[in-house]
């Protein structure tokens, strides 16, 4: 009975206390996002560099990126005259998060008819 | 004896970890909605702090996406709104649901609002303290799915409840070309955001598609 009632108590302490596995990889990505709204502390080619350095990292970490960060990469792309890289990214986003299709396609009908 | 303390122990943490919780959400409208994704619209700022809402919008997307959502990028949605003439929150806000869904292909779509942002001195010391209120609304049918608030403040005690998430939000490395961004704001918005949203929070989000743990029930369900 004592048994019993301590393998629970440990069971349950367990289970209170795991931490679990974050589902993505996300390195600079919300520096990154919250720098580009404020508007101030790096250049576009800086946070550009940033989020390259996240996405090798999550490769190099067997991690799957977070969901943005490649849609995010590519409109920084955009932004600096980059078109044919913003699309590659933009690209990768629609892969690997087919929940974005609609969306960035809306994007890239409304760069390419602008 | 050993064996008592154990027991008076396990009975300890047990009793605990369960004082004095709020009245468990309803989550039916939330199961029979079944959202797959979310788009974080820019929040409303009730606060003097200027950058409030970029830092709240930033930080909400982990929580809601390591609960198994998809999250639209923040930024890249703040700019559409932007180059769409949308520059309010308010607007923003009283889009009307059937219209994001149709331009995002979103399921759902949170609304926040920022009650605290920011640093008040006292005395001696000084808090930082962030409160947030958010509701999830289904764009298809205009339903408001959930609905919560949550604070973090820089005053509290890191009680053994909350440390791991705090420590594993905090804790995240800052390189060199950001050094300078961060803000105390920024990481106190991060335990609020995470407390508020998390699917492993009491009363957050459910648990999206793409969670492993998508279908089971969340920790206010649970008797």
């Amino acid at each position: 009975m004592k048994k019993t009632i301590i393998t629970m108590a440990i069971a349950l302490g367990i289970v209170g206390c795991k931490t679990t596995e974050p589902l993505y990889y996300y390195g600079e990505y919300n520096t990154a996002v919250y720098t580009y709204l404020k508007g101030e502390g790096a250049t576009l080619e800086e946070q550009i560099t940033a989020l390259k350095e996240t996405i090798e990292l999550a490769d190099a970490n067997g991690k799957p990126i977070a969901p943005g960060v490649h849609a995010h990469l590519g409109m920084l792309y955009f932004e600096t005259g980059n078109p044919q890289q913003g699309e590659v990214h933009f690209e990768q986003e629609k892969q690997m998060f087919p929940e974005s299709v609609q969306y960035i396609d809306f994007l890239l009908t409304s760069a390419k008819g602008a | 004896m050993l064996f008592r303390s154990f027991i008076v122990v396990g009975a300890m943490a047990l009793l605990s970890a369960c004082v004095s919780l709020p009245p468990a959400h309803d989550y039916s409208a939330f199961k029979a909605a079944n959202p797959a994704s979310v788009i974080i619209l820019p929040p409303i700022n009730n606060t003097p702090e200027v950058i409030a809402p970029y830092s709240v919008m930033t930080q909400m997307a982990t929580p809601i996406a390591e609960s198994g959502f998809y999250v639209f990028p923040v930024a890249m949605v703040n700019q559409t709104f932007n180059n769409n003439g949308l520059t309010v929150a308010s607007d923003i806000h009283a889009v009307a649901p059937t219209k994001l869904k149709e331009i995002f292909g979103a399921d759902a779509a949170l609304y926040v609002s920022i009650e605290d942002y920011g640093t008040s001195y006292v005395v001696i010391s000084s808090e930082t303290r962030v409160t947030v209120t958010a509701s999830l609304v289904d764009l298809a049918s205009g339903q408001m799915l959930w609905t919560g608030t949550a604070n973090a403040s820089s005053a509290e005690q890191q009680n053994a409840n909350s440390g791991g998430l705090v420590g594993m939000l905090v804790q995240a490395a800052v390189n060199q070309i950001f050094e300078t961004v961060t803000d105390r704001g920024f990481d106190i918005a991060a335990i609020a955001s995470a407390r508020l949203l998390s699917a492993e929070s009491y009363n957050g989000l459910l648990y999206g598609p793409r969670s492993p743990s998508y279908g089971q029930p969340v920790a206010s369900e649970k008797k």
